[in-house]
C-alpha cells in the first residue's frame, strides 16, 4: 500500500517533470496568482510579444489550460509556433488538426480511452481525434489556441508562456530580464523543474502521503496483533509444552517476535513485488496515472512494516510469555 | 533424591479452598521407578506438577536433590524444569509442526545445550527406545505409542535427576502401553533414571519398583 501511493505520487511527478521539459522552453511564466500545479490563472496574450522583443529571447509562445473535468484538461496551443519551440509532434496515428474542433491526444490518453485518429472523444463537448502523438510534449490533449479561446471567453487571455533563450548559457539573464519585466509573475527554470516537482513542493502532499503511511502502519499493526492474539490462543497448549520444557518467558517471547520479524520481511518483500504488480496493472488499465517503482522506498516501508509488526505482536507475546502452564497444558 | 514432608496445596476457587495435598509425606531414593496411584481427585496430578515445578506448594518441604521447591522463585522452578526434571503427558504433548528430532532438540535448545557436542550416550538411549529410524517424521506420521517414545526421549534428553510421567499409557493400547512400560523399566533398570509414575492403572503400576496409594490429598499405603 504504502509503496503503490509513493510509487504513484513519484511517477505522477515524474511524468509532470518530463512533460513539461519536454514543451522545449526554457523557462515558464505563470500569472500572478497561479501555483506550481494549479490549472487556474490567466495573463494577457500580448506579453508573447512583449517577451518575443527582449534581448536574448529566440522564441516565445503562450498556452490556455481549460479543465474539462477534475483530472483532465485541455491545452490551446498555436501548433507551429508549439512545434518550433518543441520541436514537434511526432505523430503515431493521422495528423495535425485542420478543423477548429479537432483535437490531438497523446498515446497514453489513447490507450486509456481506446481512442484512434478518427474517433470523437466528448470532454463536454464533442471533439474529433486529428491525430495520435507520442506523449511526452507538456500536455495529453492539444486543441487550437483560438479555437480554445472562443469556446471559454474572455479571449485574449493565456495561461501558460513558454520562453526559449537564443543560447543556454543565456538562459539566467533572460530569467533575471522577465523578473524586472514581469513584476508578480511566477517564473520558473526548465532545468529547475526536478526539484520544483517534488513531495515537498506539492501542496497536501505530503501530508496526504503521511497520512496514508500512518493509515498502512495502523492496518499492518491491527493485522498483526490480530493474528498473533489468534496464534497465541491457537497456539496456547503449544506454549504450555515450552514451559514445561522449562522456556522462560524471553524465550516465548523471543520466539514470537523472532516469527513475527520472518513475517514482517517477508511481507516487505511481497510488498516489494507487489508494487511491480500495481505498476503494471496501473501501465495496463489505467496509463494517465503513472506509477513508479520508487527503492529509495523499499527500505522506509519495510522499517514501518518490521514496526508496525513488532508492535502488534508485543501484547498477544507478553500474554503467551505469561501464561500459567498447567492451563495451557490443560487447553484443547 | 525426593524428600517431601508434610506438603499441602491450596487452591483458591473464588471464595472457597481447595485441599488439594493434606499434608505428604514421601522419599524416593535415587534410581528408584515409583508408581503413584489413586482415584481421581485424590492429588496425584497436584504432586506431579509440584514435583515438576510447575506451580509452587503452599507449604512443607521438597527436596529434589537437595533443593527446597518451596523455597524457589518462578526463574528458579523454570530453571528446575529445564535440566532437573523432565515430563511425559498421558498426552505425548509433541509440538505438531516439529519433527521427532526437532522436539528433542528443542528441549537441548531451551536447556541452552543446542550446540554442545552430539551425546553418546543420548544415541543408545535412541536405539533403546526403538525410535532412532523414526527421527525424521512428524507426530502425525508416528503411532501412539512411538509419539510417547519420542516423549521419553525428550524428557531425558538433558539428563533430568527425575522424569515424571502422568498417566504415560492413558492413550495407548495394550501392546504400545506394554512397550512403554518396559521402556521406562529398561530405562530406570540400565541407567538407573529415577522415575515418578502417575497412574490409576495396577497394570502399568506393577512395572514400578513400589507402589504408592494416595487419597484425598494425602498417601495412604
Amino acid at each position: 500500500m504504502i509503496l503503490t501511493l509513493v510509487g504513484l505520487s513519484h511517477g505522477m511527478l515524474q511524468d509532470l517533470t518530463r512533460r513539461s521539459q519536454g514543451s522545449g522552453g526554457d523557462i515558464w511564466v505563470r500569472p500572478p496568482d497561479s501555483s506550481l500545479l494549479s490549472t487556474s490563472g490567466k495573463m494577457p496574450e500580448g506579453l508573447v510579444k512583449l517577451v518575443r522583443s527582449m534581448p536574448h529571447v529566440a522564441f516565445a509562445t503562450g498556452t490556455l489550460i481549460q479543465p474539462v473535468s477534475a483530472l483532465e484538461y485541455i491545452t490551446g496551443i498555436t501548433l507551429d509556433e508549439f512545434n518550433r519551440l518543441s520541436g514537434g509532434f511526432q505523430y503515431l496515428e493521422g495528423g495535425p488538426w485542420k478543423q477548429p474542433d479537432d483535437i490531438l491526444i497523446d498515446d497514453v490518453e489513447a490507450r486509456s480511452k481506446g481512442l484512434h485518429a478518427g474517433d470523437t472523444i466528448d470532454l463536454g463537448r464533442k471533439w474529433h481525434v486529428a491525430g495520435v502523438v507520442a506523449s511526452g510534449k507538456l500536455s495529453r490533449m492539444f486543441v487550437d489556441i483560438a479555437t480554445l479561446q472562443h469556446l471559454y471567453p474572455p479571449s485574449g487571455y493565456i495561461s501558460n508562456l513558454y520562453v526559449k533563450a537564443d543560447n543556454s548559457t543565456n538562459i539566467d539573464a533572460v530569467f533575471d530580464a522577465l523578473e524586472q519585466k514581469l513584476d508578480g509573475y511566477k517564473l520558473y527554470k526548465m532545468q529547475e523543474i526536478t526539484s520544483l516537482y517534488s513531495v515537498d513542493n506539492i501542496p497536501l502532499l505530503k501530508p496526504f502521503t503521511t497520512v496514508v503511511i500512518a493509515i498502512a502502519a495502523i492496518v499492518g499493526f491491527l493485522m498483526v496483533f490480530l493474528s498473533m492474539y489468534t496464534a497465541v490462543l491457537e497456539r496456547t497448549r503449544e506454549i504450555g509444552i515450552l514451559k514445561a520444557l522449562g522456556a522462560s518467558p524471553g524465550y516465548i517471547l523471543g520466539a514470537l517476535l523472532r516469527e513475527t520479524v520472518l513475517l514482517a520481511v517477508a511481507g516487505s518483500l511481497l510488498g516489494i513485488a507487489m508494487s511491480f504488480g500495481t505498476k503494471w496493472l496501473m501501465d495496463t488499465f489505467a496509463p494517465t496515472l503513472p506509477a513508479a517503482i520508487v527503492q529509495d522506498w523499499w527500505a522506509i516501508a519495510g522499517l514501518i512494516a518490521l514496526a508496525g509488526a513488532l508492535i502488534g505482536a508485543i501484547y498477544p507475546g507478553l500474554k503467551a510469555a505469561r501464561q500459567d502452564p498447567i492451563e495451557a497444558l490443560a487447553y484443547d | 533424591m525426593i524428600e517431601i514432608r508434610g506438603l499441602t496445596k491450596v487452591f483458591h476457587v473464588g471464595d472457597v479452598d481447595v485441599h488439594a495435598l493434606r499434608g505428604v509425606d514421601l522419599s524416593v531414593a535415587k534410581g528408584e521407578f515409583v508408581a503413584v496411584v489413586g482415584p481421581s481427585g485424590s492429588g496425584k496430578s497436584t504432586l506431579f506438577h509440584i514435583l515438576g515445578g510447575l506451580t509452587p506448594p503452599t507449604s512443607g518441604s521438597v527436596l529434589i536433590d537437595g533443593q527446597d521447591l518451596l523455597k524457589m522463585s518462578d526463574v528458579q522452578r523454570t530453571n528446575l524444569r529445564k535440566t532437573g526434571v523432565g515430563f511425559v503427558f498421558q498426552k505425548y504433548n509433541l509440538l505438531p509442526t516439529l519433527t521427532a528430532r526437532e522436539n528433542i532438540e528443542i528441549a537441548r535448545d531451551i536447556a541452552g545445550r543446542r550446540n554442545h557436542a552430539p551425546d553418546p550416550w543420548f544415541q543408545d538411549v535412541l536405539k533403546l527406545l526403538g525410535i532412532d529410524g523414526r527421527l525424521n517424521h512428524k507426530p502425525r506420521a508416528l503411532s501412539g505409542g512411538e509419539q510417547q517414545r519420542v516423549a521419553i526421549a525428550r524428557a531425558i534428553v538433558n539428563h533430568p535427576a527425575l522424569l515424571l510421567a502422568d498417566e504415560p499409557t492413558g492413550n495407548l493400547d495394550t501392546e504400545n502401553s506394554n512397550a512403554v512400560l518396559a521402556v521406562l523399566r529398561d530405562l530406570n533398570e540400565r541407567i538407573g533414571q529415577t522415575i515418578l509414575m502417575i497412574t490409576h492403572n495396577p497394570e502399568a503400576a506393577a512395572y514400578a519398583h513400589r507402589i504408592v496409594q494416595m487419597r484425598d490429598g494425602r498417601i495412604v499405603a
